[in-house]
């Protein structure tokens, strides 16, 4: 890419590092010392329940916050000074649409290949490759306003990917969608990062990181509270085997106080208590049903304290 | 590929705010036109023919061809300020086309600057219209008039700039009664455009020339009926100096409003 870069001893394998950022709106701390680096070629899940900080971390990166605290560098690119030359190299697609819904399709896409500096022999190109990749081919001279919920959001992705960004920011893609859209995107996004592209994904959907990410950030209240692929998460926080216990309310709280008591991890599951570690606690743990662990067991083992 | 610099307004940005300008205006270009045009030209007739018939000349000027000459700054400063104005709170809370731009390598003095730049340059050519209904009423054409349009868009651009910082300022569309009624209609009424300042007490004629739009009609009158060349220039400075002060206004307000 000819783009301008600062020179940075990080910037060949890390895609995004941020080391004790601090954010604050008001009174409010929504990022709170994050630790986090995401390397280069990866897809890279940030997951986190409501309020996690996921959305201020994405809006730190695309220079739209300013943290208050700490450093931040995107593609070797020192934030808020570079930001400029950082955004030239990525792609951002927003949790709330905020596409153009004026203009038509290949307006959209028009528009931003001119802000992404898309060299003017290229930009026709560029804009039926983006047509193409968002399936609209057939809608290029709609108003964006006419096209569905899953079309939006696809020519969301489209104006996002139109200059071939290194690095690609989801935050939540697949919100509100139906299940065939969602499946559509999540091998859009592997796509995207078998080609080599970083992709830093925010979700609240646990099995969407389980499925696309290579390594996970697990955030609450601001911070990263674990780091790894969901494999290497799983078996450190939940185990190989877990044992879901179904009772009454009441029964569930005896248990739950028993096995705090006994150093036994346990996390509520809505109608059951699971038992987390289970295959390496034999004859420590009451009958229930065995299974495998999940990412999910983790995410609410790590992130249950937070939820209100 | 050009080179991207942090901390610049660069070319390529402004080119890619002024098409997609240019795109919506080509949608609405019916819309806007009648409305920047029409009104204008009816304040025109109906303070010419209504208010003619009790003033048949000011200062030595038939009435209509004082009111169209005026009337050039009125055009202008609507055409500029109201679009600014929505265009832009829109923009930033409704659709959220700013949100979208900024996740480019495109800045808020680069926004701030293109649509101001645009909506100016607009204004300004829009700003002939009320001329051209005066050559109708006997208005003589003169060559100073070709200077109208660059007067025109002058004024336009610290309008538009003017408008861009309310729209900073404000988080619902009710929020600009307060500066339609406090700020637009005053600049609007003493502006010497329907009638001369020189019989207005001292003070509202010192206060008139803190008021773009009457350095703006100053000027128009001058191209048609006489330059007055070191008083122009004053005019000029003014206008600039308002442009420029609106400008960093707007720039500054409205970043504030986007990165938090």
């Amino acid at each position: 890419m000819p783009f301008s870069r600062s020179p940075s001893l990080s910037q060949a394998t890390t895609a995004v590092s941020l080391h004790g950022v601090v954010k604050r709106f008001g009174s409010v701390l929504a990022v709170d010392g994050l630790e986090l680096e995401v390397p280069m070629g990866l897809c890279y899940g940030l997951l986190g329940p409501n309020g996690a900080g996921k959305s201020t971390t994405m809006r730190i990166l695309t220079g739209q916050a300013v943290a208050d605290g700490g450093g931040t560098e995107v593609l070797g690119h020192r934030l808020p000074a570079e930001s400029k030359l950082a955004r030239a190299r990525m792609g951002v697609c927003p949790q709330e649409s905020n596409l153009d819904v004026d203009l038509g399709v290949r307006d959209v896409l028009e528009v931003f290949a001119r802000l992404y500096r898309v060299p003017s022999r290229d930009r026709a190109a560029a804009v039926d490759r983006a047509l193409a990749l968002a399936g609209l081919q057939q809608r290029a001279n709609d108003r964006a306003t006419n096209l569905s919920g899953g079309m939006q959001r696809r020519l969301l992705i489209a104006r996002a990917l139109i200059h071939r960004p290194e690095l690609v920011l989801l935050d939540e893609p697949t919100v509100g969608l139906d299940p065939q859209i969602r499946q559509e995107l999540w091998s859009l996004i592997l796509t995207l990062r078998d080609e080599g592209a970083t992709v830093l994904m925010s979700t609240h959907y646990i099995e969407e990181a389980e499925r696309l990410a290579d390594r996970v950030a697990i955030m609450a209240a601001g911070r990263v509270v674990a780091e790894g692929s969901p494999a290497e998460l799983i078996l450190a926080h939940a185990g190989r085997e877990v044992v879901d216990v179904h009772g009454s309310a009441a029964e569930l709280s005896e248990l739950r106080s028993r096995a705090g008591d006994a150093g036994l991890p346990t996390r509520h599951s809505g109608p059951s208590l699971t038992y987390l570690h289970a295959d390496s606690l034999n004859g420590r743990v009451p009958a229930g049903v065995r299974r495998s662990a999940t990412l999910e067991d983790v995410f609410v083992r790590l992130t249950g304290d937070y939820v209100e | 590929m050009s080179r991207i610099r942090a901390s610049r307004i660069e070319m390529p940005a402004l080119v890619a705010v002024w098409v997609r300008e240019w795109i919506v205006f080509s949608y609405f270009w019916r819309t806007r036109t009648f409305a920047a045009v029409v009104e204008p030209v009816i304040t025109l007739l109906a303070f010419g023919f209504g208010f003619g018939k009790l003033v048949s000349r000011v200062d030595g000027i038939p009435y209509i061809q004082f009111v169209g000459t005026g009337a050039v700054a009125t055009a202008v400063l609507f055409s500029a300020v109201f679009s600014a104005m929505f265009d832009s709170l829109y923009k930033r809370r409704y659709q959220r086309v700013y949100d979208a731009m900024l996740a480019a390598p495109v800045d808020v003095d680069e926004i701030v600057t293109g649509e101001v730049l645009f909506i100016g340059t607009r204004a300004g050519i829009y700003g002939v219209a009320p001329l051209l209904v005066a050559f109708i009423f006997g208005l003589q054409p003169e060559p100073a008039m070709l200077l109208v349009p660059l007067i025109g868009v002058l004024t336009g651009i610290g309008f538009a700039a003017l408008g861009m910082w309310f729209a900073a300022m404000v988080s619902t569309f009710d929020g600009f009664s307060y500066v339609i009624s406090g700020v637009i209609t005053p600049l609007f009424l003493v502006a010497g455009t329907f009638f001369p300042l020189n019989r207005m007490p001292e003070w509202l004629q010192s206060l008139a020339q803190l008021n773009p739009l009457y350095h703006c009609v100053q000027l128009v009158r001058d191209c048609a009926f006489g330059l007055d060349p070191l008083a122009d220039l004053a005019h000029v400075g003014a206008l600039c100096a308002f442009a420029v002060l609106a400008w960093w206004l707007a720039v500054w307000r409205t970043r504030a409003k986007l990165i938090v």
